[in-house]
């Protein structure tokens, strides 16, 4: 029996990606551990490697084939004692699944629908397609816009930033020759060397302290944690060390780094590696706290953030790495730091959110809309210093909110978010102010258990329901 | 079957695969050189006892950790720096301030917590800082300074500006796991930095051979391939030698460098401490046999300097430090307005 070669999931949130080449062709024989191709996904390039021994009967995805699904078959292996010649490639009809999958054909081959496990992280990537309705104001009318990915968009920042000022270079475990360890980095190293591009090893606390210590001696920074769950090992200078020097020097001491990383939950990656530090570098005074949405929000606001004169915790997030969105085209992009923007002007009912949780908004949005409900949705992309004024008058417009927020409950942004409209919006309020959080847990591995503990749609739109009496 | 352990071998210790310094020479002073070094001993334990005093008074609060009995380290070691080096320490940081040139009356207003001190009363005895004499703290969180003073020392390097860092950490912090970060760093990318172990032999209350399982600190960058020296610390000209040679060794581009410099405070770990981990007797046998300012008195006047200079050179300097006290007194509290000024630099 001919056993069929599919294309492989690289990481969690891969889809789709190029074959970028075949190193065997039909006819040679292959084993275990033998490089059959090379396939390119958003990160990186990866080999795809032989687990059975036999003979390639017949490839039916050729090489240079972009939008290659994962799953599909892209070709046949004959088993000893086969004959390859006689093996043809599966016809759609006989692809698993094919009957109740849309197939999306290839320009080649049938793809059968890739095995989607439902996750938490699965929904929240999924959402996270949707583009803000309104265009940001600080963007000139009329701006040309290109399209690209997050991890694009941050690269060109620090890029940017780089050739404009001597002083800004980029640490960080695995920056510079592994072009980044989820490729945010990448092509930094080429450009401007190694005296600039420094791969450091293991030891965040380490390098986070010799980074603030370059800040305290006059240069810019760029630290990057792999993640910032291992900033946990290094948290004490970025509060300790970094947001205190100003204040505690009298002002004479000044410390313009950027601690920059993935943060919140990736996919599957389970209670270690899926955390949001948000709400706990927020509440450091001295620190700025910076968590975009979006390409556009990434790229403007770390060139802010590496031009700022004080210490910025910047906040990005692993599953929006690779989602495209639209970038305006200008020589010098930046943002202002501690404003947030309006994704989407509604009546009766706000939407607070930030980061990844924004396009759970929007998705909710769009949700509450067929059920008449005119949602606005705001993105809070810094949230030291928080935005009050546009969400206190957001609140004055609908008289209603719900936090949407990727993290824990207690203690956070959201629960911060409450206090001031108590505090600061109590008369305008027609309902308690309520909180859409993941879970009060350690975030667990198993799929369903992911899916449960963490925020969907689904619970901002009861949510909404709830605060506007409809349920 | 467990193989039983190979005898061991009696030899010479194996030749050390990389170039070592010199063993350091004590630092052949002149008369005017010496005096001076004296000067900043005598200004030193003048200025903390001082400060004691005002601490016994109610006017220093907190934390206040003194400096009596270490003096000989930072003045040996910081006479031999330049104006372009950098100098980084811990939260016992009066005396290194004091010889970066910055005014006694701004530590001393500092330390009471005024408006004219060197962090405008906000930092305090273990936050004191000044970009304008290279001082980088103050240090309150131990063993904090030690990458940081490598960063600053990367910082030297990047902008190819000819300086050096002089990293104080103590006996204590030597066995925080950051501090061994910073070595491997600082060795990988040969940065200029010289580390200095103040060992004062108690990390407050807890002697070195409690503490420290290898309690020779100066070797304790050997698996980082960082030379260390062992330097009596009590002994200013022995410091300034030691100095010497660990910054040649930094400014031929050989890397870091240790300096343990063995020492004794003779207060307790801060103003709080009874010190009831050490009989009174150690510490006044120290204080009779090593004090570092009694031995450059005698050294001085056996090269034929008056007593009466000295005697001079000593009101001098309870001048200074009376009127640092009285400034540090009388002047006044911060504004209310300072609460929130310099939490950031820029507004947003």
């Amino acid at each position: 029996m001919a056993i069929e070669l599919k294309m492989p999931a690289l990481s969690p949130t891969m889809e789709e990606g190029t074959l970028a080449k075949w190193l065997i062709k039909e006819g040679d024989t292959v084993s275990s551990g033998d490089i059959m191709a090379e396939i390119e996904t958003d990160k990186a390039t990866m080999e795809f490697e032989a687990v059975d021994e036999g003979t390639l009967a017949k490839i039916v995805v050729p090489e240079g084939a972009e939008n290659v699904k994962v799953g599909a078959v892209i070709a046949m292996l004959a088993e000893e004692g086969e004959d390859a010649s006689s093996i043809e490639a599966p016809s759609a009809d006989s692809a698993p699944k094919a009957e109740e999958a849309k197939v999306e054909k290839g320009p080649e081959s049938p793809a059968p629908e890739p095995h989607k496990v439902e996750t938490g992280a699965r929904q929240m990537y999924d959402a996270a397609e949707h583009d803000a309705e309104v265009a940001d104001p600080e963007i000139p009318e009329g701006t040309e816009m290109v399209t690209m990915t997050v991890r694009e968009a941050l690269r060109d920042a620090m890029a940017e930033e780089m050739r404009a000022d001597e002083r800004v270079f980029v640490m960080g475990e695995e920056v510079a020759e592994y072009q980044g360890a989820y490729k945010v980095t990448q092509g930094l190293l080429d450009e401007f060397g190694d005296k600039r591009v420094i791969d450091t090893p293991i030891t965040e606390y380490g390098f986070a302290g010799v980074g603030t210590g370059a800040a305290m001696g006059g240069l810019k920074p760029i630290v990057e944690f792999m993640t910032f769950n291992f900033a946990m090992q290094a948290i004490d200078h970025i509060v300790n060390s970094a947001a205190k020097t100003n204040y505690m020097s009298g002002g004479q001491m000044r410390c313009p780094i950027v601690f920059r990383g993935p943060n919140g939950a990736a996919s599957r990656v389970a209670a270690q590696h899926s955390q949001n530090y948000g709400p706990w570098y927020a509440s450091v005074p001295g620190l700025i706290v910076i968590a975009p949405y979006d390409a556009a929000d990434g790229k403007g606001l770390l060139k802010a953030a590496i031009r700022s004169e004080d210490p910025v915790v910047f906040l990005e997030n692993e599953l929006m790495y690779g989602r495209s969105f639209e970038v305006p085209k200008l020589d010098d992009f930046v943002l202002p730091i501690g404003k947030a923007r309006i994704m989407k002007p509604g009546k009766d009912v706000t939407l607070v959110s930030y980061s990844i949780g924004v396009g759970i908004a929007l998705e909710a949005a769009e949700k509450l809309a067929a059920e008449n409900i005119d949602a606005e949705v705001i993105d809070l992309r810094t949230l030291r210093p928080l935005d009050k004024a546009t969400v206190l008058k957001s609140l004055k417009k609908t008289n209603r909110m719900v936090v949407v927020e990727e993290g824990w409950p207690t203690c956070s942004i959201s629960s911060e978010i409450v206090a001031i409209c108590m505090e600061e919006g109590f008369d305008d309020l027609d309902a308690p102010v309520t909180r859409v959080t993941n879970e009060d847990v350690p975030l667990p591995y198993a799929a369903n258990l992911e899916k449960i503990a963490m925020i969907d749609s689904d619970k901002v739109v009861t949510a909404v329901k709830k605060v506007c009496y409809k349920d | 079957m467990a193989k039983a352990p190979a005898s061991r071998r009696k030899s010479e210790p194996p030749k050390p695969n990389r170039e070592r310094p010199d063993e350091p020479k004590r630092y052949k002073a002149s008369e005017e050189e010496l005096l001076d070094f004296y000067k900043q001993m005598l200004l030193i334990r003048r200025f903390e006892e001082k400060a004691g005093q005002l601490y016994g008074l109610g006017l220093i609060g907190g934390f206040c950790h003194l400096y009596i009995g270490q003096e000989a380290v930072a003045v040996g070691l910081q006479s031999a720096l330049s104006d372009k080096d950098s100098v980084i320490t811990g939260y016992r940081d009066h005396g290194h301030m004091l010889l970066c040139g910055i005014p006694p009356r701004d530590v001393m207003a500092e330390l009471t917590g005024r408006a004219a001190g060197i962090s405008k009363g906000k930092g305090g005895s273990m936050h004191m800082f000044s970009v304008e004499h290279k001082f980088y703290g103050g240090h309150g969180i131990v063993g904090a300074q030690v990458p940081l003073g490598t960063g600053l020392a990367f910082a030297h390097k990047y902008s190819n500006d000819g300086g050096i860092t002089l990293a104080y950490f103590g006996d204590g912090a030597a066995n925080q796991g950051q501090v061994y970060e910073a070595f491997n760093m600082a060795e990988l990318w040969s940065l200029p930095i010289v580390f200095v172990i103040e060992n004062n032999q108690y990390a407050m209350g807890t002697s070195v051979n409690r503490a420290s399982s290898e309690d020779q600190l100066y070797k304790r960058g050997e698996s980082f391939r960082i030379p260390g020296i062992q330097v009596d610390g009590m002994d200013v000209l022995a410091a300034r030698g030691a100095a010497e040679e660990a910054l040649q060794w930094v400014r031929d581009g050989k890397g870091p460098i240790i300096l343990e410099m063995k020492t004794y405070r003779y207060r307790g770990h801060s103003m709080s401490d009874p010190a009831k981990y050490r009989s009174r007797d150690e510490v006044q046998s120290v204080r009779e046999k090593s004090d570092p300012i009694e031995h450059a008195k005698r050294e001085l006047m056996e090269m034929g300097v008056s007593e009466e200079s000295l005697k001079d050179a000593e009101k001098e300097i309870r001048k200074t430090v009376n009127e640092a006290a009285d400034f540090a007194e009388s002047t006044p509290e911060p504004e209310a307005g300072e609460l929130y000024t310099d939490v950031l630099v820029e507004t947003y």
